[in-house]
Order: C-alpha cells, then sequence, then structure tokens
C-alpha cells in the first residue's frame, strides 16, 4: 500500500503537505500545546491523579491538624485550624527521652548524604569501565549485575548479617552507608546511559592525553547527568526511607536514623492518642526531602532526556 | 599532570609510560563496585544457598541435611502450599503483571498530553512510591483504621453498605486486596520514569511512517510502534516491577501488624522467610525459602525478556 503513495508524493506536493499536517493531528505524542483531542486523556488522568494523590493529600492535612480534628467523627480530610502542634510535641516529647528527635534526623541527614554521594562515585566509575574500557571480567561482571537487578535484599537478611557481623559492622555507624552502596540498578542504569555517548570522544580525549579519571570527571560525568539524576534519587530514598540498618544491624539507640524512629512511633508504644499527631508530623518530615528532591530532579531528568542529542 | 606531558611530547594515540595510578585505573575505578558488590549480594546469595541444604537454629553450628529443606518445604508445609505459595501467585500477577500494564498506559497517555500538565500529573502518580515502608502503613492506618472513624468505615458506614466499622486489615478476607490496592498504587516508580522517558523520545517520523503503512488506531500505534521503540525502556520497567512487587512482600505484615498475618491471608514468600528465620529461628528453612523466591524471580525476569525479544521481532 505504501508503495503507490511514495510514487504519488512527488507528483502532488501539495497533498502530500496536507496529508502531512493530517498526520500531526493523528499523532500525539509529546504535544507543544492543548487540543481538545487530548481531552479523552484528561478525562481518565485526571481521576486517577486524584485518586493516587489524595492519600499523599493526607500526610500534609494530617501532620497540621489539631488533636480533635485527628479524631473527630466524622472523619475530617480538610484542616479548619492548622497548627504546629504535632511538630512541637514531637520534639519536646522526645527532647525528655534519652535520644531526641533531631539526634534521629541529624542521623538520616548525615548517612544519606554519604550514602548518596559515595553511590554516585561508585556507580561512575565502574559504569565507565563496564561502557568503555576494555578488560578480563567485564562481561561477567555486567552479566552478574543483571541478574543482581532481580535481587531482593530482603531474601538474603539473614546472611547479610551474619556479614555485618563478621566485618565488625554492628553498632556501628558505617551500618547505615556500606550495604546500600553497591547499587545494580544504578550501575546498569548509568552504564546502558553511556553506552550512548560515542566512542570517537573518548579517544579523542585520550590523544589529547586525558587519564581515564580526568575523562570520568570532565567528560562522562556532566553528559551522563541524567542518568544519575536517577541515581540519585534512587540512592537517597533507599537510605533516608530505609530501616533495615536500624532494625538489624544498630542497637545502640543514638546512632538509629529517622526512620526507624517513625516506625517506633507508629507502633504507637505508650502514648497512642498523643501517638497519632506526632506520627503524623514525622511522616511529613519523612516524605517532604523525598517529593522535594524528586520535583528538583525529575524536571531535569526529563528536560535533558528530551533534549540532549545523544542517540 | 599526564595531560601535559603527554600532549606536549607526543601526538600519536599511545602516551609513554603511564603512571602506576593511570596503568591500573581499570582495576582502581572497578574495585569498589566489585569488593561491595561482592561482600552485600554474591556472598549472601551463596550463603543462602549454601544455608538452604542445613539444619541452622543460630546457636549450634548448622549441619548438613542435604535436600531435606526443599522436600519438607514442597511436601509437608501446608501453609506455604495451601496459603503462601497461592498468595504470592496471586499478589505477584495482579500487582506485577497489572502494575506493569497500569504503569505503561499511564506513562503512555502522559506522553499524550503538554508538558506542564504532564510533569504534574507525573509526580503525582511517582509520589507514592516513595513512601515505602513506614509511611506506606502510617498513611493507610488511618485510611482504614478499625473504628467509625476511619474514613473508609466512615463513608461505608454512610452509604448503608456495611452496620458495623470493619477492622479492614485484620479481617481475612480483606487484606489481600488492601495490599493489593496499596501496592498498585505505590507501583508507578523508576520502571514508570522509565517508560514515560522511552515514549516520549520514540521518533515521531516512525509513527508518520506508520501511519502511511497503514497503521490505523492507536492501538496499533502502541503495538507496532511505541513497544517496539521503547524495548529497552520496557524490559527495565518489567524488571523493576518484578523486583517491587517481592520486595514489597512485607507489605501484609506492615498493615496488619502481624506475623503471621490473620490466618495467613496475606502471608508472602518474604513474610514466610521472616517467620521462619527471625522468628522460629530456622535459618536454613529460611534461607531455602529464599533461594525458591530467588529462583521465582530469576525465571520471571527470563520470561520478561523472551517476551520483548519476541515483540522486537514482529
Amino acid at each position: 500500500m505504501s508503495a503507490p503513495q511514495t510514487a504519488a508524493a512527488p507528483a502532488a506536493g501539495k497533498k502530500s503537505r496536507k496529508r502531512r499536517r493530517r498526520l500531526k493531528n493523528v499523532i500525539g505524542i509529546d504535544p507543544k500545546r492543548f487540543d481538545r483531542s487530548q481531552l479523552k486523556f484528561y478525562a481518565y488522568l485526571i481521576p486517577i491523579g486524584v485518586i493516587t494523590g489524595l492519600p499523599i493529600l493526607l500526610i500534609f492535612l494530617n501532620a497540621f491538624k489539631p488533636m480533635d480534628e485527628l479524631f473527630a467523627y466524622p472523619p475530617r480530610f480538610f484542616i479548619t485550624n492548622p497548627t504546629l502542634d504535632n511538630f512541637r510535641q514531637l520534639f519536646a516529647v522526645s527532647a525528655n527521652t534519652t535520644v531526641p528527635a533531631s539526634r534521629y534526623l541529624f542521623n538520616s541527614i548525615l548517612s544519606t548524604f554519604l550514602v548518596v554521594v559515595l553511590t554516585l562515585v561508585i556507580t561512575i566509575s565502574a559504569a565507565y569501565c563496564l561502557s568503555k574500557k576494555r578488560f578480563k571480567m567485564k562481561k561477567l561482571i555486567f552479566t552478574a549485575n543483571t541478574l543482581a537487578l532481580m535481587f531482593v535484599p530482603v531474601a538474603v537478611s539473614i546472611p547479610r548479617y551474619f556479614i555485618m557481623v563478621n566485618t565488625g559492622m554492628i553498632d556501628n555507624y558505617l551500618a547505615h552507608i556500606v550495604p546500600l552502596l553497591a547499587m545494580p540498578v544504578g550501575l546498569f542504569l548509568v552504564k546502558q546511559f553511556m553506552d550512548q555517548i560515542p566512542d570517537s570522544l573518548i579517544e579523542a580525549a585520550q590523544i589529547d592525553g586525558a587519564s581515564d579519571f580526568l575523562i570520568v570527571r570532565k567528560i562522562i560525568t556532566p553528559m551522563v547527568a541524567p542518568a544519575l539524576s536517577t541515581v540519585t534519587i534512587l540512592a537517597f530514598q533507599s537510605s533516608w526511607n530505609g530501616v533495615e540498618a536500624s532494625q538489624m544491624y544498630i542497637n545502640n539507640e543514638s546512632l538509629k536514623n529517622f526512620a526507624f524512629y517513625m516506625s517506633t512511633l507508629a507502633s504507637g508504644t505508650g502514648n497512642a492518642v498523643a501517638g497519632q499527631g506526632i506520627s503524623a508530623a514525622a511522616t511529613l518530615i519523612m516524605f517532604l526531602p523525598n517529593l522535594i528532591l524528586f520535583i528538583i530532579l525529575q524536571s531535569r531528568v526529563m528536560n535533558s532526556m528530551a533534549h540532549s542529542g545523544i542517540k | 599532570m599526564s595531560n601535559k606531558t603527554s600532549a606536549a611530547v607526543i601526538a600519536p594515540p599511545k602516551a609513554p609510560k603511564p603512571g602506576f595510578t593511570q596503568r591500573h585505573s581499570v582495576f582502581i575505578l572497578m574495585a569498589p563496585f566489585v569488593f561491595l558488590f561482592t561482600l552485600f549480594i554474591v556472598i549472601p546469595v551463596v550463603v543462602a544457598v549454601l544455608l538452604s541444604f542445613t539444619y541452622f537454629n543460630t546457636i549450634q553450628f548448622p549441619t548438613f541435611v542435604g535436600l531435606d529443606n526443599y522436600v519438607t518445604l514442597f511436601t509437608q508445609d501446608s501453609v506455604f502450599m495451601q496459603y503462601v505459595l497461592p498468595n504470592t501467585l496471586l499478589f505477584s500477577v495482579v500487582v506485577g503483571v497489572g502494575g506493569y500494564i497500569l504503569s505503561f498506559f499511564m506513562a503512555w497517555s502522559l506522553a499524550q498530553i503538554s508538558k506542564r500538565p504532564r510533569t504534574i500529573l507525573a509526580i503525582i502518580l511517582y509520589s507514592p512510591s516513595m513512601t515505602s515502608g513506614v509511611m506506606m502503613s502510617a498513611i493507610w492506618s488511618v485510611l482504614f483504621s478499625a473504628d467509625k472513624s476511619g474514613y473508609l468505615n466512615y463513608i461505608l458506614l454512610e452509604l448503608g453498605v456495611i452496620e458495623l466499622p470493619i477492622n479492614w486489615p485484620a479481617t481475612q478476607q480483606y487484606l489481600m486486596p488492601i495490599m493489593i490496592l496499596v501496592s498498585l498504587w505505590s507501583s508507578m516508580g523508576v520502571g514508570f520514569l522509565a517508560m514515560l522517558a522511552g515514549v516520549l523520545n520514540v521518533n515521531r517520523e516512525l509513527y508518520e511512517a506508520a501511519h502511511i503503512d497503514g497503521v490505523k488506531n492507536r492501538f496499533q500505534e502502541i503495538l507496532y510502534v511505541t513497544v517496539p521503540s521503547c524495548r529497552p525502556q520496557m524490559l527495565f520497567g518489567a524488571v523493576m516491577a518484578i523486583v517491587n512487587t517481592f520486595q514489597n512482600g512485607s507489605i501484609g505484615v506492615q498493615l496488619s501488624g502481624s506475623n503471621p498475618t490473620p490466618n495467613y491471608a496475606g502471608q508472602l514468600m518474604v513474610t514466610h522467610i521472616e517467620d521462619f528465620g527471625f522468628i522460629r529461628y530456622e535459618m536454613g528453612y529460611a534461607a531455602a525459602v529464599s533461594v525458591v523466591l530467588l529462583v521465582i524471580v530469576y525465571g520471571i525476569s527470563v520470561l520478561a525478556k523472551k517476551l520483548f525479544a519476541d515483540k522486537d521481532e514482529e
């Protein structure tokens, strides 16, 4: 069917232009502006978005609800008298106990920062070797890594515990950091993304005498920035939201992280009624950094992916 | 440093006499990852396989029992055969396959609208996947709380659907649907984002060519253009969906607050492992369950790869 049309196309230029314009209307991917034809997508996207967003909205609302509204009957979704009481209580209650909430928060911030930075460094250097260098074990390592994409850490939590014991990382701050650093998904993403960078670019740099370290720092890193944003998000989430280390490897209360502290609040030891408000405030503190980081980096991921000319 | 010397001395490609770190750059760059990868992923898997052939109660040294654990698992563990395996199957088909199709469909739909609303909706759809573990149970325990001030109970009471408030997650027949609902809600993670980027980056000319070749509707367009063009992202999304499904395995325990879950209604492989490993301290047996779990995940992933390889050839 296509043959006669392509033959006819040069003959009737006007017709084909018209056809193209019609095709543009048919092909709706990534439209520049709103069009009536998009209404059908909005018709289900908006309801799904609202349903998905409501529980998220609840995190925000509940954190600022006073006690009587949290337990009101009938339950009220929106707030009438917003208050910061829950946050005040969160820090007041924990100030009286041995370990203040700020300490958990500090542990979380420090360990998450280190996890993100170290994961990025480790991932990008390994990805560079797997993508652009030739060496003996390359294929094996990449195959192992691809297999490890399907790795489910909880399945082997028992052997992992023994390894932590044998490496002396029990009750050690490193327990928050070291187990999270090797991230197969991250390596996979960055490596795949890096494959799109033409080898000639790196060869040119090598001819100019740049070492591998310099190439990674100055050429590779800026070019794979979108993939690195994704790794940042993943590393952040695994560390910030993680309770594994605090639950299993650390007994010293002052070394545990905020996610763990939150899980103890949710289980409601002691004052269950006051706990609700504190727990709501803690949930927001847990959630907000995730959201902010994602909003910042997501726009960057999408932007750079749409505009980067790497094929 | 070497930058200057080699540039000044020679023009030809190979610089002579690189320093020690230069010569071993691959080793230096690769070593941290390989070391950590081996320590926290390879060795635990190997140890799990080895432990699965032993009886180990964490106090005495493991004793070799051969295939006993596996035999017990498949012949005598009635909880495993009756509840855990069917539950896992149901959960992974609905959440894994269903969540995956949903993710792709949402990614595709989002690609059809203009940028600003797309970004906002993408953030909303992605945000539940950030509420892993602790946050998830905190949010949903409010919505499904047992007394009449819980949102779901309140709505259903008002509508006259139910007469008494129900303790949703603690009720046998509701636990699984709730687990599935919550997991689907949070299933649009990295895989979803990858597929969204993939769909957006499909070359427009391919669509034009396809229409000239006689593709008539959106469905054909998806089948013949979109899916083959973003095959790498689709496969990545599939692997992520599989892993997330099994990773989320303890959601039943988180929601109902007890392990084992009420009448084993929400018992999945992961919770079965935790039950035997950390509650009954039968580490050898728990390791056998872990190995079976890893094999299942691997098997499904291979299947997914086959599926996409076939699609590519069409």
